[in-house]
């Protein structure tokens, strides 16, 4: 779209915008100075046009600002990082994290309205990330049916929801998600009475079995089953509480879900201790905070913002000392590591589009990978889960940090 | 005068072309906005790669159904789950039809009772029942009531029957053609014939539910037979019973068969909360295979279609009964 309009008869200020058109991404416009500008001049007089000349000026006017606009956003982007999801949840000045909502240690709804767990940290961390406020969230229960829809659909940003990482779900012909760094390594369990007589998987043939629908507990229980050669019955519940409730009320001899997932949920029945985790650990479970394939930038953001807390642990960095780390990177020219961690020098946080400091901002708000699971499932907890496969590489463990750099 | 005739009016006002004409043209717009929106739709489901495919159908759903009438198991594919989930749907909806009808035709019935007890518990079920949404019911129904009941040795025991929380176990021929009866082995119940708890209380919930409703139309039916009718009844001679079964019912399906349509098709379509209550229902497969294969749309379609279909084979049916029920005109 070319415009040339005259304020004073003929020519006097001459715009050449191109506006995005239909069907073209937006901001595939950034081009560099003198692209866009290069403008012919072709004067012409409108002047005894005066209707037309006020359109005309208008449209200019528009048109200046619409360009205006165009270069402020290229100049602050930098280049052609743009996502969606990043100006979405900026300008909405809030986070929509998907979460559980009834799972003591990773997502819970305390009495006092305040969600509290290992998942929800997840998500105050990347809002502390993106937004700088580790409040600035909104956290959705979803059960385990609705959650991949609620992310593929947009109603949250992001997954974090004690979700098992598989190759389907990840796969952009199965769910398509990408998933985060896994904040716990979990495995499947089987929780029975403890008066039931139940020692193991092979016991249980023939009868009926508690599972939550939608699950990867659902599938493992049945492969498992089936190497047993052992016929059993299915009682699949839409929602966890249902699920819980069925068993509790004995219309299943056990109930079948990742380890964590039993503890954490023994320690809301009325007497924990009569109900027992079998021995047996029937597959894998990664849990992992999700984001959909749609937008890699907002996927990388929340990934990095992840591995930042492990990253800090591993450097020693804690909610405590962060400020103090922060002050010493700065006053210290050769701490290089530290330095570009803390976003001091280089430009880590641009290339992510977040902000420069993020992760300082990250760890104040709910310090490092450690300090998360020592507060919500480990020893500071009710759950008291042993750190096992959770600890840092460093001490046996799989939580690893690609290098910052 | 003859060329005054013999000139037509201009196309504007010719009387057959024009509102074929403006049909025409917003017909011609639908189409072009539905086009338009399917376009859309294809549009942004293959950007987003999500675009319908259904070969998923044909591999192993790789997880269990606990109660079908189909032998199902997990190396099955997945249409061959959903099958047996349909079966399962309309094992119940077939069930509460009948147990609907008989509860509904009892009830209006009462509420004409002369016995003023009977005429006000008729009443009352009615209000209470429909004014309470279907999902509390059949939790209610479930977790309350048929998981409330012992198990084992200590279930309800009657010549035959047995109703504990693992089910109602009914005696039965078994192989070999030997009646026989359940029988508690190693502290579970065996028979023949066997309801789990989960089939039980959406069955039961649904009846009940769907009974209060349908007696609301029999009441409103026999209500529409005019007074003189049961006094003309009365004056032969007939009892009450018998002039409702002969004077009165067969003049009131005519009103009765159209509100029973709804109250059917409701009854189906309200069997898809089946989940509530731990029932493996076609939507309950259904869900399952929408999350292990992410194939969200495809699975919607496909349920769209099967209570669609469903739906539509009651109201033909329904339709059917209802030309047969009305009066003939001589």
């Amino acid at each position: 779209m070319t415009l040339e309009a005259a304020a004073g008869g003929t020519v006097a200020t001459r715009v050449q915008s191109r506006s995005p058109s239909v069907g073209e991404p937006v901001g595939g416009n950034c081009h560099g100075p003198g692209g866009p500008i290069a403008g012919k001049v072709r004067p012409i007089s409108i002047a005894s046009m005066p209707f037309l000349r006020k359109l005309l000026a208008k449209l200019s006017f528009a048109s200046t600002l619409a360009l205006a606009l165009l270069l402020a956003s290229c100049a602050s982007e930098d280049g052609g990082l743009q996502s969606q999801k990043i100006d979405l949840i900026k300008g909405r000045g809030k986070l929509i994290c998907g979460v559980d909502g009834k799972l003591p240690g990773f997502s819970f709804l305390g009495s006092d309205g305040a969600y509290s767990g290992l998942d929800v940290d997840v998500c105050k961390a990347v809002a502390a990330s993106l937004l700088g406020d580790s409040a600035k969230v909104d956290y959705r229960d979803l059960n385990s049916s609705e959650r991949f829809a609620a992310l593929a659909s947009g109603e949250v940003d992001l997954l974090s929801r004690n979700t098992t990482a598989t190759l389907t779900r990840d796969a952009a012909g199965g769910n398509g998600l990408s998933f985060a760094p896994t904040t716990f390594y979990d495995g499947q369990g089987v929780m029975v009475a403890a008066g039931s007589g139940v020692k193991s998987l092979q016991d249980l043939a023939g009868k009926p079995i508690c599972v939550e629908s939608g699950t990867t507990t659902e599938l493992n229980l049945a492969d498992r089953m089936r190497e047993l050669k052992a016929t059993y019955t299915p009682l699949k519940f839409q929602t966890g509480d249902q699920t819980y409730a069925a068993y509790l009320q004995g219309r299943c001899l056990a109930v079948t879900s990742d380890r964590s997932q039993l503890a954490a949920k023994r320690t809301s029945f009325p007497d924990p201790s009569v109900h027992l985790l079998l021995d047996e650990v029937l597959s894998k479970e990664p849990l992992t905070p999700a984001t959909t394939n749609a937008d890699p930038v907002w996927s990388d953001a929340v990934r990095w913002s992840v591995y930042a807390l492990m990253q800090a642990e591993e450097l020693g960095i804690t909610k405590a000392n962060v400020a103090a780390k922060l002050a010493q990177a700065q006053a210290n020219p050769n701490q290089a590591d530290l330095r570009r961690f803390l976003g001091v020098e280089g430009d880590f946080g641009k290339t992510l589009g977040l902000p420069a400091d993020f992760v300082v901002k990250a760890i104040a708000a709910v310090g490092n990978y450690g300090e998360i699971f020592d507060r919500n499932v480990g020893p500071g907890s009710k759950l008291k889960l042993d750190r096992g496969l959770n600890r840092q590489w460093s001490q046996g463990g799989l939580i690893y940090s690609p290098p910052f750099r | 005068m003859a060329s005054h005739l013999g000139k037509s009016p201009p196309w504007w006002q010719n009387r057959r072309l024009v509102p074929w004409l403006v049909q025409g043209s917003v017909g011609l717009l639908l189409l072009v906005v539905i086009a338009f929106l399917l376009g859309n739709l294809v549009r942004n489901l293959s950007a987003a790669g999500l675009l319908l495919s259904w070969r998923w159908l044909g591999q192993p759903a790789s997880f269990d159904i606990a109660e079908t009438l189909l032998p199902f198991n997990a190396s099955e594919p997945y249409w061959r789950g959903l099958l047996a989930g349909l079966v399962n749907t309309l094992r119940v909806v077939g069930l509460g039809f009948v147990g609907a009808t008989l509860v509904g035709t009892l009830v209006g019935s009462a509420s004409f009772s002369r016995n003023g007890l009977v005429k006000r518990l008729a009443r009352i079920y009615v209000e209470l029942i429909r004014n309470i949404p279907l999902l509390l019911q059949l939790v209610f129904w479930y977790f309350v009531v048929f998981l409330a009941l012992p198990n084992g040795a200590a279930a309800i025991q009657l010549p035959g029957i047995v109703l504990a929380k693992s089910g109602l176990f009914l005696p039965g021929f078994e192989a070999g053609f030997q009646w026989s009866g359940p029988t508690l082995v190693d502290g579970v119940w065996q028979a023949p014939l066997r309801f789990t708890p989960e089939f039980g209380a959406l069955l039961t919930g649904l009846v009940v539910y769907t009974g209060a409703f349908i007696a609301e139309v029999v009441r409103g039916g026999i209500a529409a037979v005019p007074k003189g009718q049961w006094e003309a009844a009365t004056s032969l001679g007939l009892g009450p019973l018998l002039s409702l079964r002969r004077i009165i019912i067969p003049q009131a399906l005519r009103v009765i068969v159209p509100g029973l349509n709804t109250q059917y098709i409701s009854l189906a379509k309200n069997s898809s909360l089946a989940v509530a209550c731990g029932y493996t229902d076609l939507y309950s497969v259904a869900e399952t295979s929408l999350n292990q294969t992410g194939r969200a749309i495809e699975v919607i379609v496909i349920l769209l279609a099967a209570y669609l279909a469903i739906d539509l084979v009651i109201s033909l049916v329904m339709n059917g009964l209802n030309r047969l029920v009305q009066i003939k005109e001589r």
